[in-house]
């Protein structure tokens, strides 16, 4: 029961992101913002990701991760954030869509 | 985000406290607030509800439309006492979510054949808790009703603001134990939060019955935060005197 033994800290997207930002690394920040439907991952999850692509966390079960990184490179680069949309009935979704038939929409950010 | 938000979230996240990340979804601007922080208005309803219910979700105040992240520390639970009722409570309080330890120094009751797969500590609650401190996002059952074992716990969960704090015994053994705690320095109203008789009344009978009624009104505690006030008087009526040795 010390302070952080129920934070996993190795795995916990946030934690991953403040020590890439103290490495000197470019990051953006993708959190799931609403969802409709059979959605994989709640409101408030985060995927973390750098500028050279690596990510942890999720923002879905694996559907739509390679989508959301391609947009975070741009978003780092760009520095303005991003909302983006997936789900069955979207045109992106026969590309990368939620096999679930959910619809998630995702807040991706640039830290700092 | 901006750096400082992140940095304080990490660091009110790693102390175990709660925090809310509010992201105007406008122009993204972000802060962390912490549990306690005054926000006014709309948004500060909006926050205080979602430190309650630990739901994220959007919400739209003065015009504009937040994101309000919650992060609230993992609740757990702290059993005093390798009794028949903890056998049954930790591997339920378990499947509700609530990691659970136990806390016995009665070597004959905290054995591992009696409570496999749980984290176990034949100890006094004063050498663990010195190691372990109590935090606002645990629960305290104390079940031995041995004062010798179970006064100080209690003391210490009330000083530490758990979410949950029961003592199992009789309205006549918990009377007792209301002096005692007044002798070691607890208020009146440190006392009127302490669930005891233990448990929801639901009739609970058998061990693990008493278990469900801890657990669930350690879950409606957890749920009513902040509401203390109307939650308390709801829950006080619980009946598991004949339950007290």
């Amino acid at each position: 029961m010390e302070n952080s033994i129920y934070l996993d800290e190795a795995r916990d997207p946030l934690i991953i992101a403040e020590g890439w930002m103290k490495d000197g690394k470019d990051v953006a920040i993708a959190t799931v913002v609403e969802t409709w439907g059979s959605a994989p991952r709640p409101v408030g999850s985060h995927l973390v990701i750098d500028a050279e692509g690596n990510f942890h966390g999720s923002v879905s079960g694996g559907c739509v991760e390679g989508a959301v990184v391609t947009e975070a490179i741009d978003v780092i680069d760009s520095g303005k954030a991003k909302m983006l949309e997936f789900g069955v009935a979207d045109e992106t979704a026969w590309q990368v869509g939620l096999s679930c038939g959910g619809r998630i929409k995702v807040y991706v950010e640039r830290l700092g | 985000m901006d750096p400082y938000a992140l940095k304080t979230l990490n660091a009110e996240r790693r102390a175990r406290r709660a925090a809310i990340l509010v992201t105007d979804l406008g122009d993204g601007r972000d802060r962390t607030v912490r549990e306690g922080d005054q926000v006014a208005g709309d948004l500060g309803a909006a926050i205080a509800k979602a430190f309650r219910s630990g739901s994220s979700g959007s919400v739209e105040a003065e015009g504009r439309t937040f994101f309000l992240n919650a992060y609230l520390p993992q609740p757990r639970l702290l059993v005093i006492g390798a009794v028949h009722i903890s056998q049954a409570l930790a591997p339920m309080a378990k499947i509700a979510g609530f990691p659970v330890e136990i806390v016995d120094p009665r070597t004959a009751f905290a054995t591992a054949d009696r409570f496999p797969d749980v984290a176990l500590h034949a100890e006094w609650p004063e050498d663990v808790l010195k190691r372990q401190p109590l935090d606002s996002y645990t629960a305290l059952a104390a079940v031995t009703h041995d004062p010798k074992i179970d006064d100080f716990a209690l003391k210490a969960a009330l000083d530490a603001n758990c979410f949950y704090v029961g003592a199992l015994g009789s309205r006549k053994t918990h009377a007792k134990r209301v002096e005692r705690l007044l002798a070691l320095g607890a208020t009146a109203d440190q006392i009127a939060r302490i669930h005891a008789p233990i448990g929801l009344d639901i009739g609970a009978a058998s061990p693990a019955e008493i278990a469900v009624a801890v657990l669930a009104q350690a879950i409606q505690a957890f749920r009513s935060r902040g509401l203390e006030a109307s939650a308390s008087a709801q829950s006080s009526e619980s009946i598991l005197e004949k339950h007290d040795a």
